[in-house]
């Protein structure tokens, strides 16, 4: 299963965050514990950006002849590697466990950057920026509650303009969403 | 209506916060966002809330709490349009999680859209469910998923499939519902459903035994036809990765049979075809044919035994060592390491190819091959392995230096075949990467060396010369201002040597025939050790062991001895106390205590591997030093403190059977008595305090028993001087002062303790016999006088000369002696020096024994006696029993 998948910026900003897997982020002693919901969503904020953080430190301070290749077990819990790939400004990372192909994963961040290509045209870190909503489309096409669902950057990109389309249907019609959907679905 | 039409929109909030310089600009930029968009909330405003939720989620992303705006997302799921719908959807997944009793309050919505008209609605709720999924929705929402299973349109189908893995896996329980369903995907054609069927069927297996028996039985057949239509069809380029045809159906279908696989001999040789094919088919050139090709190698070693498949599969992994992409390389080496347990014999014949990954430049596949090389390790291929891992930590990284180093000593002490290699193969580790060997690893390296008596003086003249080495290149390095590190450990280990075989080092004494001679005299001896201890860079433990040394050798080179007085004296100023202690005590050891020196300074007795690795393991033996006087037992074992080198290596010797644990006792107290750390254990306090008056009044003068007699007379090994001893030893054995009575009783472990070490090699006269000799038996015919002498290292064994005179005016002939001892005994008869024994004590017959005391320290000597001899031709016999034998020399 994926645990997260993270973009970085090479200043350490991050561009993109989804985490798949809760337990990644929380204090399993709060949790057991049924400390109050907010007290652990406070934590929850705090550790998503100490994981960020501990990721950068290890990405940025690796050397360009070495392998793809993290043991991410400190970072993000037994059984975790992280792989990545460096493209221009950005870090991709994908975090996962056992049961994944370490070498599937990085074509899957293959496939990932060569969606947004297609789909931003010749991608830049400031579409990612500002299509902040758009890349979540394409990510949530791509992987399915921590499970790949598709690695055809066609079939994702047919999905996601889709869904734009139907967004913009229905923000110049917006009272009339129901007929438009109803029209799509016969 | 365009709800990016007013206020901040959420292209320019990013632009603010991208503008901001310092973070505390940024953080005030979020907080003001934030305050406007609860303000917005609170007044229920309806076309914000799409953009509101947009912004939320950017500020979620840069780590701002932003729970406030979980009731929105609901808000927005709940409202009609798509768009609301899918930034709510969104939002829930981002802001939300499983945890949150807010989530609820989602299920009604979800149920709905579940059911919803338009696919995409359908769509967007099974997808915030496949990501925040709780067990009580996945019991209320299960029958949803499990009928959309079945929808029309592919894209909802393989999004239900997904959804239904994360059901499974919250609730078990729910799995018998879905394995028809899922089977059912399994014939697909859509290659999105068919692939994502298969993960689910993969998940259903790992989560009920009835499904992986069910699937097994109905479709492994069917999946091995689905992925050789996978190898052999043509060329798809939808899902073409990099020029590979779809490498993710490879990979799923494989993991699925896989798991049909373990465990279960007929779906094993179903698959084992296809299997070979993909295998020797695939396409290795690429990072997509070799992940098939990997995931491939995983399931032959997973499923039941098939050896020719599996002699492929390594074959595989050993191709994937020398491929030049550092990934392949990495996980060639992580599935070695699982691999080796199915099949060591294989992985052993890549052996070479992993030892070239330990050279490799990407230190993470250095430290994978370096601990597949660590579990290769053998009897048989140690040496040449070690050898290997020796020459390359000639030429390895700094950083990469101290993990190598760990393993070799590592694989040395564990599989080491002998001691010499042992040896060897440390003194090059030492030489090459000394700052990196740890403590432990030197003081076991002493260990060993101390045992090998034969190897002594081969030991002692290599690490002279590889000390000369070392600091010749140090010269050379510092005139052309280059930074080296001074091999610190292996400075420690040569001063040791020097101190303790210093005298085999100058006589070439053990040579083996692999060694060429050197020629070393005294002073070259003395000048290494002072090199040691002049040099800046090395730090006390080490200049505190070259104070012993230097102590040690002007004992074994009385020639030098006024000039390492001199160095020694130098150290009388040093900052430092512990070496202005030692160099004052030893100054004063030198100068005033000739005739104990020689015994004080004698060789370590042999340390006992045994016991030095339980004190490595952190346990202190109960009784470790058995004593008939003072026991002191340094609890220094447990917690070394930094500043107690000394006590720490001269400690070894005190829970080992020492010629005398009084005798190894007083050695401590001389060498290392300050350096012993406040008493931890109550009770030693008191021990320890009168060790240290011991010492003390040695070396102070003035004290009122040293005035009370001259020194030189308290020292004197002589049996007339009999009361100054017995007070030390008094005072050693921490009785009362009471007890300093001149009582010649207690005379004799004071002997023993002097002469406990042996007879110095280079001067032995000076020393003689000290303990008493003992009349064991007289008759009114025959005298037989015992005289004792142990050898240094070997306290259990006794030396015992008798002497046999005769009393009676008759010539003995046919003299035989023959004696018995108990069990715990062995014992060793020389021949007499002769067998007639002259009349009236003119003259006498000698006779050497040997025994050697196995309960050495527990139980003292005993033996019994009988003499035959004929005087006149007349057959005489006598016998006797000894018990009192002195009881210094063994208990």
């Amino acid at each position: 299963m994926i645990k997260a998948v993270l973009v970085i910026n090479t200043q350490g900003k991050p561009r993109l965050t989804k985490f798949y897997d809760i337990l990644v982020l929380i204090d399993p002693i709060a949790y057991e514990n049924f400390l109050p919901f907010s007290s652990q969503r406070r934590q929850t904020v705090e550790k998503q950006q100490e994981l960020l953080r501990s990721v950068f430190g290890v990405l940025c301070s690796r050397a360009d002849n070495v392998s793809n290749f993290v043991e991410a077990d400190s970072i993000f819990g037994p059984d975790s590697r992280l792989v990545y790939k460096h493209y221009a400004t950005l870090y991709f990372a994908i975090v996962f466990d056992s049961s994944e192909n370490e070498l599937a994963m990085l074509d899957l961040i293959q496939v990932f950057v060569e969606t947004l290509d297609k789909c931003f045209r010749n991608v830049s870190e400031l579409d990612m920026v500002f299509n902040y909503s758009k890349l979540h489309n394409i990510l949530d096409g791509i992987i399915f509650g921590g499970q790949v669902m598709e690695t055809s950057s066609a079939e994702i990109i047919r999905a996601v303009e889709e869904i734009s389309k139907l967004e913009a249907a229905s923000n110049s019609i917006s009272l009339v969403p129901k007929t438009v959907s109803g029209w799509r679905s016969r | 209506m365009n709800p990016f039409s007013s206020g901040t929109r959420l292209r320019d909030m990013i632009r603010a916060i991208r503008a901001c310089k310092t973070a505390a600009d940024e953080r005030a930029v979020v907080r003001k966002e934030c305050a406007a968009i609860r303000t917005s909330m609170n007044e229920n405003d309806q076309d914000y809330r799409h953009r509101n939720l947009a912004k939320l989620m950017f500020i979620h992303m840069l780590g701002y709490p932003t729970h406030f705006g979980q009731m929105e997302c609901l808000k927005l799921i709940a409202s009609a349009g798509f768009p609301e719908k899918r930034i709510g959807y969104l939002g829930l997944m981002l802001l939300l999680d499983e945890r949150q009793e807010v989530l609820m309050l989602v299920t009604n919505s979800l149920k709905q859209d579940l059911n919803h008209s338009n696919q995409y609605i359908v769509g967007l709720a099974l997808c915030a469910l496949g990501n925040i999924c709780s067990a009580e929705m996945a019991r209320d929402l299960a029958p949803e998923v499990e009928r959309l299973l079945q929808f029309r349109d592919p894209n909802v189908r393989k999004k239900a499939a997904l959804c239904s893995i994360r059901i499974i896996k919250k609730v078990p329980d729910l799995s018998e519902n879905f394995i028809n369903p899922a089977a059912a995907l399994l014939k697909e054609k859509h290659h999105g459903v068919l692939i994502t069927g298969i993960q689910l069927c993969t998940d259903l297996c790992k989560v009920s035994p009835e499904a992986l028996e069910f699937l097994r039985k109905k479709h492994t057949d069917g999946l091995v036809k689905t992925l050789k239509g996978a190898v052999n069809s043509p060329y798809t380029p939808e899902y073409d990765i990099a020029g590979i045809a779809d490498p993710f159906l490879h990979i799923r279908l494989l993991k699925l049979l896989r798991v049909l696989g373990q465990g279960d001999a007929d779906a094993s040789d179903a698959m084992n075809d296809i299997l070979a094919q993909v295998a020797t088919k695939t396409e290795s050139k690429k990072n997509a044919g070799n992940a098939i090709l990997y995931e491939c190698v995983e399931t032959i070693m997973s499923i039941e035994d098939n050896g020719g498949l599996r002699v492929l599969a390594i074959n595989i992994l050993g191709r994937f060592l020398s491929n030049r992409d550092n990934n392949i390389r990495y996980v060639a080496l992580n599935m070695l390491m699982k691999a080796i347990t199915v099949d060591a014999q294989a992985v052993q014949r890549h052996r070479a190819t992993i030892l070239e990954c330990v050279k490799d430049s990407d230190a993470s596949i250095q430290k994978r091959a370096l601990e597949l090389v660590y579990v290769l390790v053998n009897d048989t291929n140690v040496k040449p392995l070690t050898k290997e891992l020796i020459d390359y930590l000639e030429v390895s990284d700094q950083e990469f230096k101290g993990y190598l180093t760990a393993k070799i000593c590592s694989i040395v002490e564990k599989f080491s075949p002998e001691k010499i290699w042992y040896i060897d193969q440390m003194l090059r580790v030492l030489n090459e990467a000394g700052s990196f060997v740890s403590d432990e690893v030197w003081h076991a390296l002493i260990v060993v060396i101390s045992s090998a008596s034969d190897l002594h003086g081969y030991t002692v003249r290599a690490l002279y010369k590889a000390f000369q080495t070392s600091s010749e290149q140090e010269m050379s390095f510092q005139s052309t201002s280059k930074k080296k590190t001074h091999q610190e450990s292996l400075v420690r280990i040569a001063v040791w040597c020097i101190g303790e075989y210093g005298d085999m080092l100058v006589n070439n004494v053990g040579m083996l025939d692999i060694e060429d001679p050197i020629t070393v005299t005294e002073s070259d001896t003395v000048d290494v050790v002072k090199i040691a201890i002049k040099h800046h860079a090395l730090d006390l433990t080490t200049k505190a062991m070259a104070l012993v040394a230097l102590l040690k050798l002007s004992s074994r080179f009385p020639s030098c001895s006024e000039r390492i007085k001199d160095i020694i004296v130098q150290h009388k100023g040093s900052f430092v106390l512990e070496l202005q202690q030692r160099s004052l005590e030893f100054n004063s050891i030198i100068e005033k205590h000739q005739n104990i020196r020689s015994a004080l300074v004698e060789r370590m007795p042999i340390l006992d591997k045994a016991t030095f690795s339980t004190r490595r393991a952190g346990s202190l033996p109960a009784a470790v030093s058995t004593s008939s006087g003072a026991s002191l037992d340094l609890p220094n074992g447990v917690a070394k403190p930094s500043a107690a080198p000394l006590v720490d290596l001269l400690d070894l010797s005190d829970d080992l059977p020492a010629p005398s644990s009084s005798g190894g006792d007083f050695l401590q107290d001389l060498l290392g008595v300050d350096l012993s750390p406040a008493p931890t254990q109550s009770g030693l306090g008191q021990i320890q305090k009168a060790d240290t008056d011991v010492l003390l009044d040695l070396l102070s003068s003035g004290t009122p028993i040293q005035s009370s007699s001259p020194t030189t007379e308290i020292l004197l090994p002589s049996q007339n001087d009999k009361s100054p001893i017995a007070t030390l030893d008094a005072r050693s054995s921490s009785s009362s002062l009471s007890e300093q009575a001149t009582s010649s009783a207690r005379a004799a472990p004071m002997m023993d303790l002097l002469d406990g070490f042996g007879p110095s090699p280079l001067k032995p006269e000076d020393n003689g016999s000290v303990y008493p000799s003992l009349v064991a038996f007289e008759s009114s015919s025959l005298r037989i006088t015992f005289n004792f002498s142990k050898q240094p290292g070997n306290p259990q064994t006794t030396l015992i000369q008798a002497t046999f005179t005769n009393l009676t005016p008759n010539v003995f002939t046919d003299l035989i002696f023959q004696a018995a001892v108990p069990k715990f005994l062995q014992l060793h008869l020389d021949p007499a020096s002769s067998n007639i024994l002259p009349a009236s004590g003119n003259g006498s017959i000698t006779q050497n024994l040997r025994v050697t005391n196995s309960q050495h320290g527990k139980k003292s000597l005993l033996m019994r006696m009988r003499m035959s001899y004929k005087i006149d031709n007349k057959d005489m016999l006598e016998e006797g029993q000894i018990n009192n034998f002195p009881q210094d020399l063994g208990s």
